[in-house]
């Protein structure tokens, strides 16, 4: 069974953002590009699906500033083909055209079950495995956080809100949108890595050029208006926490 | 095209999802600025009884065995030939384990545009949506064609969505199910756990900012100070450092405490969706632009391993005194 997983960089929300001069994006200056962290558990489930039923895992993602590190630190979990795909990405390409031109990447690629995570921070036309699934015209379901595969099927647990599970089965080829991997995406020492970068090698394939229809226009991008912010509570840990055992009090809890 | 704004109803084993009721609020805004009405999809079994309460001009309901329970290929193939055939302005969808299953696929499918996670719409119709963790707002423009959203909860209010009046239910034709590659095999019912965090009026919840499995013992220390139970964001049950009982959100409980002390939680939108409505929310969070603060009524940038053993220490010589 061939397994692929698919990732994508977003802005690390650890850091401060900035919106450029013109209002409708990003500023990408200093943005700090992190993997998706639900494609972090898309790639985690490859890897525990090769291990526990046995398959070949690819990990592919666009060639952008960090794809390296992701894609060596997949080599070292146990992917078999790391693959980046080159092409003019730079915050323009929108989810529809992402998932257009990844679609052909794919059927080269034979694969059976498509892993990506079930959104990322930057989504705003929609997340890319429902998108890649109607591509490929296979059959996709998200939300998901544990999967097993039983001849030609898959059985996929399927989260709803309040802890609610659905087990539910699909037939392959089919695209999962993972919400977790069965376990904590695994640690991997930096001395695995390296052994990686030279014993992996990165394949490149081309895109076809964006069509970024089925996207949305932004007419401007501004940060949420801080009319109920908070009330601040400055001063030293004792002090802060003087404060609140008064609120405490105020509310009636103590 | 018409103008008419229609909803996908989400509902789940009888129970009509709150975030339902809210897009009928959205939509009625969206649709005065348009011109046309609010219309309400209901897909199902057996199932039309739920549509008495709905504020919404009509209902058009589809009902078929294969929608009994939701299944993303039935509704898929049920909401394509609908959309295509009615061509309204705008069609929203939940931002949901249902409605992004779906969405998704019927933009690729019937070549419509869809603009996701909106929140409200601006005076001239314009979606608003909320990206990067809450930390961002997008504005797009309505796309001059059928138009696909999905919306999260935030920008209006569930209960304006019910009325005390049922809408006209028109029956529609539902389309051929068989062959669906996508079948429910069954539900398996959530962990009870050893405490329903959603009835407990203290709740300590802690986040990625705890760093690791062990510094949860503070929060615990606090929260029995406090006389309250912890509980959790998304990244510490994944990584397993806590029960799925204890988890607050879109995926996990909705709580509504009378005291929410955030511990290091950003304040993701799915987070927000499940602690949203608490009397009284304090966070904790060295991130100064954190989400969490536009929700919180007080807050505070100090270290949360500052001061959550301080704030335990005045709470122990308060109960000793």
């Amino acid at each position: 069974m061939n397994i692929v997983a698919l990732f994508k960089l977003v802005p690390d929300l650890v850091e401060e953002l900035e919106i450029d001069q013109n209002g409708t994006a990003l500023n990408t200056d200093f943005l700090r590009l992190i993997i998706n962290e639900f494609d972090d558990h898309a790639i985690e489930q490859a890897i525990l699906l090769k291990e526990r039923s046995g398959a070949r895992v690819s990990v592919l993602g666009p060639d952008i500033e960090g794809a390296d590190d992701v894609l060596y630190t997949a080599a070292s979990k146990g992917a078999d083909q790391v693959i980046k795909l080159t092409g003019d990405f730079q915050g323009k390409a929108n989810n529809h055209a992402m998932a257009r031109a990844v679609a052909s990447t794919l059927k080269e690629l034979q694969a059976d079950l498509i892993l990506t995570g079930v959104q990322a921070n930057t989504d705003l036309d929609g997340s890319m495995g429902a998108l890649l699934a109607e591509y490929l015209d296979m059959p996709y379901v998200g939300y998901v956080s544990g999967v097993n595969t039983v001849d030609g099927k898959v059985v996929a647990r399927k989260e709803y809100p309040g802890g609610l599970v659905a087990e539910m089965e699909i037939k392959l080829p089919a695209v999962l949108g993972i919400q977790a991997a069965e376990q904590p995406p695994r640690y991997v020492a930096v001395s695995k890595v390296r052994q990686a970068m030279k014993t992996a090698t990165i394949e490149e394939r081309p895109l076809a050029e964006a069509d970024l229809s089925g996207g949305s226009t932004i007419h401007r991008m501004f940060k949420p208006e801080a009319g109920t912010r908070a009330e601040m509570i400055e001063g030293s840990a004792d002090e802060v926490a003087a404060r609140l055992v008064g609120i405490f009090k105020e509310i009636g809890v103590l | 095209m018409n103008q008419d704004i229609y909803v996908v109803i989400e509902h789940l084993r009888g129970q009509v999802a709150d975030i339902s009721y809210l897009m009928l609020v959205g939509a009625r805004a969206l649709a005065q600025t348009t011109g046309g009405e609010v219309i309400a999809v209901l897909l199902g079994h057996d199932a039309q009884g739920l549509a008495n309460n709905m504020a919404a001009n009509k209902v058009l309901y589809v009902d078929h065995p294969a929608l009994a329970e939701f299944t993303s290929d039935a509704y898929q193939k049920t909401l394509a030939g609908l959309i295509r055939e009615r061509e309204p302005r705008a069609v929203l969808f939940a931002s949901s384990s249902i409605g992004a299953d779906v969405s998704g696929v019927l933009s690729a499918r019937l070549n419509l545009p869809l603009i996701s996670s909106c929140q409200s719409f601006s005076a001239d119709g314009r979606p608003i949506s909320q990206i990067c963790g809450g930390k961002i707002m997008a504005e797009s423009d309505l796309p001059d064609t059928t138009t696909l959203l999905t919306m999260i909860p935030g920008g209006y209010k569930p209960e304006e969505g019910q009325s005390g009046k049922a809408p006209e239910i028109i029956k529609m034709e539902a389309p051929s199910l068989d062959n669906l590659r996508v079948t429910l095999k069954q539900y398996i019912e959530p962990e009870a756990g050893d405490v329903d965090i959603s009835k407990e009026p203290i709740i300590i919840s802690v986040g990625r900012g705890i760093q690791n499995q062990d510094n949860i013992e503070i929060a615990e220390e606090l929260a029995k100070a406090l006389g309250g139970v912890v509980a959790a964001s998304r990244p510490v049950v994944d990584q397993g450092w806590m029960s799925t009982s204890r988890l607050v959100g879109k995926s996990g409980k909705k709580v509504k405490p009378k005291i929410y002390l955030a511990l290091g939680i950003s304040g993701a939108p799915e987070h927000v969706e499940g602690m949203g409505e608490s009397e009284v929310i304090i966070a904790i969070n060295t991130d100064t632009n954190a989400p969490i603060f536009n929700v919180a009524k007080y807050g505070t940038t100090i270290d949360l391993f500052d001061l959550v053993p301080a704030l335990t220490e005045k709470l122990r010589e308060i109960k000793k005194a």
